[in-house]
Parts: structure tokens; C-alpha cells; sequence
């Protein structure tokens, strides 16, 4: 009995090891991948026409939720805020707290995590197929280096998409406030704005929401790309490969967004 | 899809994603109103800057006219030395005050100039001459009861 | 075999993780000539292919294609000499996102600095070689599986390569789309002045329009001979494979033990 007891914890420790083996193998290929990524776009910007044509099905294609859910939670935000501010008699101040949610954490964090799950899910699914019915290794038999042709125009799509949609998402997110607060609360028009300008400072919120986007474009668009690359040439291992994208992206946003919040706005 | 509809909405999601970006930095943001062309430092000192932080508003007569560009502690003389920065098209007099204030009874702390008489005008660099400190609550509340007890013993 | 062989392989060994693939193949494909490797499925035929492609490296011996060294070549060598290769893939591998005519006009556009015009005439000349010139609009998702496999083919001809490989080009084919791409690979073959090799386990289809067959089993080269010899051959193995009889030097069974025995086991469990 002892020794199947003793017998199981070696298992465990082994299956233990085993997992944080093939991780940190797959972290160094990642890595290795996202260097090739960089060394082939040259490739790529010479062939503009394929990172547009990427801007358009990642960036143009993802319009419609995130202007949608940006509306959303800014009218959601305006609704909220409202009643928590009303009783501080501070109602006013409405425009402030739903620009500075929407500009430091929430438009570069929800879309982020709408873009994962739109357009990383959809570069996986469409890299994975290709791979799983040979495409990319008859592209490389024809002299077409994959990476520069496939790959990273997908990563730029994705990288240059994410700070257009972020923003777009907090500017509609900050017009959803403005519907809610003022036109159907009736917050003073005027202090919504002038307070609103009174508190958010370009450089300090707006600009650091930005670099916040680009960084999660970044590692949602290397994410998801080299989660179609890796995946394995079956239909299930697309489909367990589109499941980790979507995954790893959210908490690859999530992690990023604490160590890049605590860098930015760090004691003030 | 052809490769000219293709470049059309491609150009059409990036002229909204930077409308988008210019929405947020001159209408929900303060590039347009705040952001100077041109500043110069002054530095002031006082022995208590309360709650005081960085990119706080310097201002005068209400007006914005500065921000504070950056606080540190003076190991020779024990005071917080405040640099501030001006914008460039104001001026003040060489016997400026400059006082910690409060904005509402618990809002956000600021520096307010109050303008003196003198000819000459502080000049990039210089240290105001006359400052207030914050005032901090737990020491008005201090004093005032310090008196009130002075004042129950005085009579008799 | 004539001297001028367009690719030579000697003693060349391959093995994945520690499971040998290739052992110690010897192999020479004259110029001109239309070459078939044969041998059921998974005996590492493809692997062949993929080593002569430079996207495999052997774990030992020599592989020259045009007198030049394929496992000693760097990235940009591997490129260029994959410039004058064509490959058909199993299940022909086409762009799905881009249309038929895209496909053919794909290594064109990406190798040569052609005028639209030119690419034009060349692809629908690639296309009406495959008799399927009426077809450039439709998408490869529109296609039967015959019709995508020829046009991966003229794909694979689009830049008149020296060395064409198909790689099992009658896979899940009906009988009339076989003999037409049996057909198209002689012609063409012919037409090119290229040389082909083909590896597929159709062997009835392939000894019609080879020059000369390789038949490989386990890793190893178990036959070979032009394909009146190969009808005409002795070998258990050749004979199996030619009459697709289930049983013979390649078993039916997996390896196993005695049926008997295992149920006899299972009885006692339970």
C-alpha cells in the first residue's frame, strides 16, 4: 500500500516535471519564432498589400463588436457611475470617472480581450488549417518562406489593428457616458466636459493607454499566430490550438495589464 | 473581394481609428488646453507639501498656469523643494507668494500663485521667496483644540 | 542506368526521435526519366520526398540533386534549387483563400518580375494543359478532388521545373480522374523535358506510365526494375504488392500475440 502511495507521488512528480519541460521548451520556441517574425518582415512590408489585407480581417472585421461593446460599457459606466457619484453630490465629476476607466484600463483591456477572441481566434483557426492541409509546407517547397508570407503579415495586422480599435472603443465608450450621463440623466453638459478635460492629461492617461494596447496587440497577435503555427495538422489539434489562443491571450492581457499598470501609474 | 474595396475600408477603419485618437486627445483629453508650448522652472520650497503629487495644476487667479514637475526632499535644510513648471507667456513678479491649497474641502491639492508688486519678474530657475505650506488637517485640529483648552484654564 | 542522373541518393539513413524511417537507401533518377517509388503506406516514402526537398535533413549518407549537395545547403542555396522544383502534394495543398487562377499565377507573381499581361497567357496555358482553363474563376473550395489535384498540378509546373514530385497524386481519386492525372503526369513529364518522381501505392495506375520502379518497404529498398520486369517478377513482396493479395511478406495482422492466448487471459480475469 506504502509503496502504490510512493509510487504515485514519483508520478506526480514526474508528470509535474514533464509539463514544466515542454512549457519552458515551448516558451523558447515561441520566443525563437518571435524573433523570426521580425527578421522576416522586411519580407512582408515590401508586400504591403498582405499586412492591409490582414488590417482588414482582423482590424475591420473586429468594427462592429468593439464599437458595440465600447457603447455598451460606456453607457453601463455612465448609468453606474452616476448613482455611486449622486451620493457624494458629485455627480458632475461623471465625465471624469468614465474617461479615465475607459482611457487607462477598460478600452485597452476589453478590447484587447474582444480582439483575442474575434480575429487571434480566427488567425489561429486560418493558420492551423493551412498548416493541417499542407499549405504552409507546399508554400515552403515552393521557395515561399511561410513565415514572411503567412505569418508575419498576420502580426502586423494584428499589431497595427489593436491601438485603432482600443482607441475607437474608448471614444464610442466615452460617447456611450455622454448619452447615458447627459442626454438621458441630465448631468450638467458643460461640467461633464470641462471636468472631464480638467482631469484626464493626454501624455499621462490617453498616451499610456495607448502603449498599453499596442503591448496587448503584440502579444495577442504573437500569440495567436504562433498557436496556429504550432498546432497539431488535425482537426482537433486546430480546434485545442484555438482554445489556447483565446486562453492564453486573456491571461497574457490580464498579467500584462498589472505589471504595465503598476510601471505607469505607479505612485501617484 | 478586390484589392482597391480592400484598401477602401482599410483606409476607412484607419481615418476612424486616428479620428478616434484625436477625439481622445483634444476633447476627452487636455493636449489642446494644457499642453504648453513653451515652459520654464521655478522651484519653491515649503516645509509641508500635504498631499501634494507630480502633474498637479499650478494656478493662479484659478487659472492653470503650471504643473508640478517634480517634488523632492532637501536633506539640508529638511524642506520639500517643489519645481514647477510655468508656461512660457506668464510672468510673475519676484515677490510672488506661493501656497499649497486645497480645491473643495477634500479635493485635490494644487499650488496657487498670488501675484505681488515687485518690478523685477522671477526669472527660469529662481526660488520663490515667500511660501505657504499645506495645510494638514490633524495639526489644525491640534491647535484648535491646544486653544480651546488655553482658553477654559485663562479665567481662572 | 545512364550516367546523367538528376538525383542520387546513397546509403541515406533518416530516423525521427529513435524510430528509423530510412535505412541505408540507395537511389538514382536519371534525367528525363519517369521514376516511381512504391511501398504501402507509412514505409516512409514521403519522407523521401521531403529529404530531396531539403525539409527533412538525413541522419546519414549523400543526396545530390543536380550534382549539388542538398543536406549541406543553407537556407537561401535550399530556396534556389526549390525554385526549379515542383511538388504536388497528397491532397494537392491549394491556397484555399485565393482562386484557382491566383494559384497557378501564386509562384509567378512571387518569383519572377513577369507584367500581369504575361502571367496572364501563362497561367491560362498551365491551365489549359490540365484542361481546366474554363475553370480559373472558381474558388479550390468549389473544385472536385480531381479537378483540385490538376490544378495543383499545373500549380506545381507553373515556373517548367526541373525536378517534378508528386506525392501519392491518385490518393481518393474515382478511376476516370486517375487515368486522367496518370495521363497528364506522362505528358507533361514528356512535354517539360523535366524529370518526375512519383511515389504512390496505386501500382496498377503507375506501372502504366513509369520508366522504372522502386519499391520500398520498412526503410529499405526490397525491389526494383522498369515495369515489365516488375510484372514479371518472382519476389513474394513485388507479387503481393502488384496483385494486392492481403497476406504475404507484409502481414495483415499487426504484431500481436496468438488470439488464442489473448482471450485465454482475458477469461482468467474475469
Amino acid at each position: 500500500m506504502a509503496e502504490k502511495g510512493s509510487l504515485a507521488v514519483i508520478e506526480l512528480v514526474r508528470s509535474i516535471g514533464h509539463r514544466v519541460n515542454s512549457s519552458v521548451q515551448r516558451l523558447g520556441f515561441a520566443a525563437r519564432f518571435f524573433v523570426m517574425i521580425l527578421v522576416y518582415s522586411g519580407q512582408s512590408f515590401r508586400r504591403l498589400h498582405l499586412t492591409i489585407r490582414e488590417i482588414y480581417f482582423s482590424g475591420f472585421q473586429s468594427l462592429l463588436i468593439i464599437l458595440v461593446s465600447g457603447l455598451f460599457i460606456g453607457m453601463v459606466l455612465g448609468m453606474q457611475g452616476y448613482e455611486t457619484l449622486q451620493r457624494y453630490g458629485s455627480s458632475e465629476a461623471l465625465g471624469v470617472l468614465v474617461a479615465l476607466s475607459l482611457t487607462r484600463e477598460l478600452g485597452p483591456v476589453v478590447s484587447a480581450l474582444l480582439f483575442a477572441s474575434r480575429a487571434g481566434s480566427s488567425i489561429t483557426a486560418e493558420i492551423g488549417l493551412m498548416k493541417a492541409t499542407e499549405q504552409l509546407t507546399a508554400m515552403d517547397m515552393m521557395a515561399v518562406n511561410p513565415i514572411a508570407r503567412v505569418v508575419a503579415p498576420r502580426f502586423w495586422g494584428g499589431v497595427i489593428s489593436m491601438p485603432l480599435l482600443a482607441a475607437l472603443f474608448s471614444a464610442i465608450g466615452v460617447f456611450g457616458g455622454y448619452l447615458v450621463g447627459v442626454v438621458l440623466i441630465g448631468v450638467d453638459e458643460g461640467a461633464f466636459w470641462s471636468q472631464m478635460q480638467g482631469s484626464v492629461d493626454f501624455r499621462f492617461d490617453v498616451w499610456n493607454g495607448i502603449v498599453k494596447s499596442f503591448v496587448f496587440g503584440v502579444a495577442v497577435s504573437l500569440i495567436a499566430v504562433f498557436e496556429g503555427y504550432d498546432a497539431t495538422p488535425t482537426a482537433e489539434g486546430v480546434s485545442s490550438s484555438i482554445k489556447r489562443t483565446v486562453v492564453y491571450s486573456a491571461l497574457a492581457i490580464l498579467a500584462l495589464d498589472f505589471v504595465l499598470t503598476s510601471f505607469m501609474f505607479r505612485g501617484l | 473581394m478586390s484589392r482597391k474595396l480592400l484598401d477602401l475600408w482599410v483606409g476607412f477603419f484607419v481615418v476612424i481609428g486616428i479620428a478616434a485618437l484625436l477625439f481622445l486627445a483634444l476633447r476627452v483629453g487636455n493636449l489642446s488646453s494644457a499642453n504648453f508650448a513653451e515652459t520654464y522652472p521655478l522651484i519653491a520650497k515649503f516645509d509641508n507639501i500635504g498631499g501634494l503629487k507630480v502633474r498637479g495644476p499650478v494656478k493662479s487667479a484659478g487659472v492653470v498656469v503650471g504643473r508640478v514637475a517634480d517634488i523632492r526632499f532637501d536633506p539640508q535644510t529638511y524642506e520639500a523643494l517643489v519645481t514647477l513648471t510655468i508656461d512660457g507667456r506668464y510672468q510673475f513678479p519676484k515677490d510672488t507668494f506661493a501656497s499649497i491649497l486645497t480645491a473643495g474641502l477634500l479635493g485635490e491639492q494644487y499650488v496657487g500663485l498670488d501675484a505681488g508688486g515687485d518690478d523685477k519678474m522671477l526669472k527660469p530657475g529662481d526660488v520663490f521667496a515667500k511660501t505657504q505650506s499645506a495645510v494638514v488637517l490633524e495639526k489644525l485640529i491640534g491647535q484648535f483644540m491646544f486653544n480651546k483648552a488655553a482658553e477654559g484654564t485663562e479665567p481662572k | 542506368m545512364p550516367a546523367d542522373s538528376l538525383v542520387k541518393i546513397s546509403d541515406i539513413n533518416f530516423a525521427y526521435d529513435d524510430r528509423d524511417i530510412l535505412k541505408g537507401i540507395n537511389m538514382d533518377i536519371p534525367r528525363g526519366k519517369l521514376v516511381a517509388i512504391m511501398g504501402n503506406s507509412g514505409c516512409g516514402k514521403t519522407t523521401l520526398l521531403r529529404l530531396i526537398g531539403g525539409q527533412l535533413r538525413p541522419t546519414r549518407g549523400t543526396l545530390l540533386v543536380d550534382g549539388e549537395s542538398v543536406p549541406d545547403m543553407n537556407h537561401r542555396e535550399l530556396y534556389d534549387m526549390r525554385r526549379r522544383m515542383g511538388m504536388l502534394f497528397q491532397f494537392g495543398a491549394l491556397f484555399t483563400d485565393i482562386s484557382v487562377y491566383d494559384n497557378v499565377a501564386y509562384l509567378m507573381r512571387e518569383h519572377t518580375n513577369l507584367p500581369e499581361e504575361l502571367i496572364h497567357d501563362m497561367v491560362l496555358m498551365k491551365l489549359n494543359a490540365v484542361g481546366l482553363r474554363g475553370a480559373h474563376h472558381l474558388m479550390p473550395s468549389e473544385l472536385s478532388g480531381g479537378m483540385a489535384r490538376r490544378v495543383a498540378l499545373a500549380r506545381a509546373i507553373a515556373l517548367d521545373p526541373m525536378l517534378i514530385m508528386y506525392d501519392e497524386p491518385f490518393a481518393g481519386l474515382d478511376p476516370i480522374s486517375m487515368g486522367v492525372i496518370g495521363q497528364l503526369i506522362r505528358t507533361l513529364n514528356d512535354a517539360l523535358g523535366a524529370t518526375t518522381l512519383l511515389v504512390t501505392h496505386d501500382v496498377q495506375e503507375a506501372l502504366l506510365i513509369v520508366d522504372y520502379v522502386y519499391f520500398v518497404s520498412d526503410g529499405q529498398i526490397v525491389a526494383q526494375g522498369t515495369p515489365d520486369e516488375i510484372r514479371a517478377s518472382s519476389d513474394p513482396f513485388v507479387h503481393q504488392f502488384v496483385f494486392g493479395e492481403a497476406d504475404g511478406p507484409v502481414h495483415f495482422h499487426y504484431p500481436a500475440v496468438p488470439f488464442q492466448q489473448e482471450l485465454l487471459r482475458g477469461g482468467a480475469r474475469g
